[in-house]
């Protein structure tokens, strides 16, 4: 990852990841029409919306199994992703499959694949690492505690007029507003 | 009559098939629309690129509009879907610390996803961050557990808990989108200067 690519943000605005040949981005309010038709799908076949986090909890699960099937018993919340002893047999984690399948298409198609670190011109990547993972961690306990993320709530819930989803979701936006003044160095 | 899954036994691998299919739709939609990025999606939180609420928001809408459509069409029951229950002080907790992965780690669970698989190294630790934030869930935290249970309200939806009938609020929703597509198109005008410039 060399300085320029790590930089590099076309002047249009779009965001391309290192690639001046990257085509621009789909209009969001026709994204998010398609997006809301993939919500929809799943409710008219399975009934239920999507999810992301839930892949996250099976995962750590079979990880937990893999040193003691004992203790994933006796967690309760290893032990509701058990699934019988098998964890990886989990709608969610088949779901995320198929998202980075999609997502790589997409991104081929549009000439934005290839390895980088996405950060602001003012941050490091070790810090930006750091602040990745520390955050990932902020994200999957508050998504823990939340019964959901912005997948099983916000979208989900939120298209079903959830009241605890629409209420996560002005909470994500108060804890993220509240905090991007001090992080704006990692961004902008 | 719908949804399929209450009238046809789907077996594990279609079941599973089926969420392979719908993540494949999910991720496009993602990539699409930049999420895949971190830059993008937290450009949100400095208002000069309003796409995550954009697409999130009318994302929202349409599968509303259309849950509504075919509730009112006899195709559906609204009441059969799955909802998750309302705990008013988990979701609010929840989400301020979700939250602040957010603007802190740059992603969500889902678009982490949709990051590694177009080459984000901050993505994958994003990844590796969340299975820590699970695990350490799991380990230290058993309690949270009990209080969620006892606090929870069981399932609550707008309709239910006010009374005005599901059409209402999808017109309202239909409006609010209109007026937020006006609001968020001169925020990115305001603060256009935030926009990072090319190095």
């Amino acid at each position: 990852m060399t300085e320029a690519t790590a930089h590099s943000l076309a002047a249009s605005g779009a965001f391309p990841s290192a690639r001046t040949t990257s085509k621009p981005y789909w209009n969001p309010y026709l994204v998010g029409f398609l997006l809301g038709l993939v919500l929809l799908a799943s409710y008219v076949v399975t009934g239920r919306g999507l999810g992301a986090t839930g892949a996250f909890s099976s995962v750590a699960a079979w990880l937990a199994g893999l040193f003691s099937p004992e203790h994933v018993a006796l967690n309760a919340v290893h032990a509701r992703y058990w699934n019988d002893g098998a964890p990886l047999e989990s709608w969610t984690l088949f779901l995320l499959i198929g998202v980075s399948i999609g997502a790589l298409a997409s991104g081929l198609q549009g000439g934005r694949v290839g390895l980088t670190i996405e950060r602001g011109p003012r941050s490091t990547d070790n810090r930006r690492l750091a602040l990745a993972f520390l955050g990932g961690a902020l994200a999957a306990f508050g998504a823990k505690i939340a019964r959901g993320c912005t997948s099983g709530q916000a979208l989900t819930g939120g298209s079903i007029l959830n009241v605890g989803s629409l209420l996560f979701m002005l909470a994500v936006f108060a804890g993220a507003y509240g905090l991007a003044y001090f992080v704006r160095k990692e961004w902008i | 009559m719908l949804p399929l899954a209450y009238h046809f036994e789907f077996s594990v691998a279609v079941d599973l098939a089926i969420a392979v299919l719908l993540g494949l739709g999910f991720g496009f939609c993602l990539e699409r629309a930049g999420f895949g990025g971190a830059r993008k999606l937290t450009a949100v939180f400095y208002f000069f690129d309003m796409s995550v609420v954009k697409v999130m928001f009318t994302a929202i809408v349409t599968a509303m509009a259309g849950l509504y459509a075919l509730s009112a069409a006899g195709m559906i029951a609204i009441s059969d879907l799955y909802i998750e229950p309302t705990a008013y002080s988990a979701q609010l907790l929840g989400g301020l610390i979700f939250g602040a992965g957010f603007i802190i780690g740059g992603y969500c669970p889902g678009t982490s996803i949709a990051a590694i698989a177009t080459g984000k190294k901050d993505g994958l630790v994003f990844a590796l961050g969340m299975l820590a934030g699970v695990m350490a869930y799991a380990e230290f935290t058993p309690g949270i557990e009990g209080w969620i249970s006892a606090t929870s309200r069981g399932e609550l939806t707008l309709p239910s808990l006010t009374g005005i009938v599901m059409g209402w609020w999808v017109a309202a929703f239909v409006i609010a989108l209109l007026l937020a597509a006006r609001g968020m198109d001169w925020l990115q005008r305001r603060f256009s200067y935030l926009r990072p410039r090319p190095a």
